[in-house]
């Protein structure tokens, strides 16, 4: 069944790359050495993936050659040494679909509606989609979207009703400073009375509480109540026990989480929530496309970037033969070859004498 | 050294605990279901645990981060510690823990 997209929106590559974390982003330079194009999808709004999401400040001591660096640096390094190629990210938004086309391309579309088509798909996506927390409370599917958010899409959907928010940090704070003007009634629901967002936020928390503008109340959030998607109340836990509150909107704050989500329904086998791959290229059971990183399973797999790195070099050896069939591969070395280097944008030395 | 963990379906598992693993090394490490998605670097919370009765007061505190990370957790309780930052001494022999919802 085809969408009623029109002609320009289909992005054409040689390979669509799923997953923008530091295994996804260097697929991108083993395939631009070889001639090939890439775009990226990742659900977060931003490169790095488990690096910068999960440990952005904390070090990683075994990238080889990298005595020590940082999630973030190591994800800034790669954007760098990628740079030459070009890649076309496409943030916020998570592969939901994967189809054949007639002619052997592979047609790949968004939750956003984005279809890119190539002749090689890369399933770099690591330990799943970041997606947001949810509260294990029985029926809490039936409120989602419409009285329970887990992102703010539309500011004005809270416009003169009770709403509480739920969390601790910046998101949570963020928030609530932000739609405070705009509600009729709105509560802040966090375990303890200590905040880890920036203490500005904090403090202007704290100052909303003064001027009774904010509620602030220190429980868990443990059920809900309400009827046809909309909630009534939340049923609030603290030391002396439970009770409902009342409430038209809940924005919850709980972080993110990593959950497999659509690429479970992409046609390749699954063993578990990882995807197998041989070791000689790194395709999955279906041609033409491959799975690196922390997502794929083989005999003595460890979950490690440089496992991913190795990875991603022999998988595009092998989708150099989908991309340019009838050419020959061409196996060189970056030191020595004026060919890759002038791909990569080496500047040519003057030569002494 | 030995650990009872008590896993998602309440069946009791007795383990060894190897000195200066962290517990949710050992609890993972014995295919008890715990998961522990940051790999035990305190930025998940998914490696949350209830400490049994007298065993909490004789554990070492939880720092900073800790307390924040359990912030992503559900159902927390004053049992509650994230299985990565407990590493397993002579003085938690015997220690019994239960893993908590949200970790599995």
């Amino acid at each position: 069944m085809t969408q009623n997209t029109h002609q320009t929106d289909i992005h054409q590559t040689d390979a669509i790359i799923v997953g923008a974390g530091p295994v996804g982003l260097f697929a991108v330079f083993e395939l631009g050495l070889n001639d090939m194009k890439a775009h990226l999808v990742d659900v977060l709004e931003r490169a790095g993936g488990q690096c910068a999401e999960l440990y952005p400040e904390k070090p990683i001591y075994d990238i080889p050659a990298i005595p020590v660096c940082t999630g973030q640096e190591l994800t800034d390094r790669l954007l760098e040494q990628i740079k030459p190629f070009n890649p076309v990210f496409h943030f916020g938004q998570m592969a939901e679909r994967l189809e054949k086309l007639p002619e052997g391309t592979w047609r790949l579309t968004t939750d956003r509606g984005t279809v890119i088509e190539a002749k090689v798909v890369v399933l770099a996506a690591g330990g799943g989609s970041f997606v947001p927390k949810k509260p294990p409370i029985k029926g809490i599917e039936a409120y989602e979207g419409t009285s329970l958010f887990y992102a703010v899409k539309k500011r004005d959907a809270f416009k003169d009703t009770r709403l509480v928010v739920a969390g601790g940090g910046d998101s949570a704070l963020d928030w609530v400073l932000n739609l405070q003007p705009l509600v009729k009634e709105i509560t802040l629901v966090h375990r303890r009375d200590d905040f880890r967002a920036a203490p500005d936020s904090v403090a202007k928390m704290r100052a909303l509480v003064a001027e009774k503008k904010l509620n602030l109340k220190i429980a868990q959030i443990t059920g809900v109540k309400g009827a046809n998607g909309q909630i009534q109340a939340l049923t609030l836990k603290d030391d002396g026990g439970e009770y409902d509150y009342g409430c038209d909107h809940f924005l919850a704050f709980y972080g993110l989480t990593m959950k497999l989500g659509p690429v479970a329904d992409f046609g390749v086998a699954l063993q578990g929530e990882l995807i197998p791959v041989n070791v000689a290229n790194f395709e999955t059971n279906v041609a033409g496309v491959f799975a690196i990183g922390d997502i794929n399973t083989y005999p003595g797999k460890m979950k490690l970037i440089l496992s991913g790195f190795h990875e991603a070099a022999l998988m595009a050896k092998k989708a150099f033969d989908y991309v340019h069939p009838g050419r020959k591969y061409r196996f060189q070395y970056t030191t020595s070859s004026s060919d890759l280097q002038t791909k990569l944008g080496v500047e040519k030395e003057e030569k002494a004498g | 050294m030995k650990i009872y963990v008590t896993d998602k379906n309440g069946v009791e598992h007795v383990l060894d605990a190897v000195a200066d693993w962290t517990v949710m090394e050992v609890i993972r490490d014995n295919g008890i279901e715990l998961l522990a998605q940051c790999g035990g670097s305190c930025a998940c919370a998914t490696c949350h645990i209830y400490v049994d009765g007298a065993w909490v007061e004789k554990l070492p505190e939880a720092n900073e981060e800790e307390i924040g990370m359990l912030d992503g957790a559900f159902d927390v309780k004053d049992s509650s510690r994230l299985s990565c930052q407990l590493v397993c001494t002579p003085a938690l022999d015997g220690l019994k823990v239960k893993v908590a919802p949200g970790s599995y």
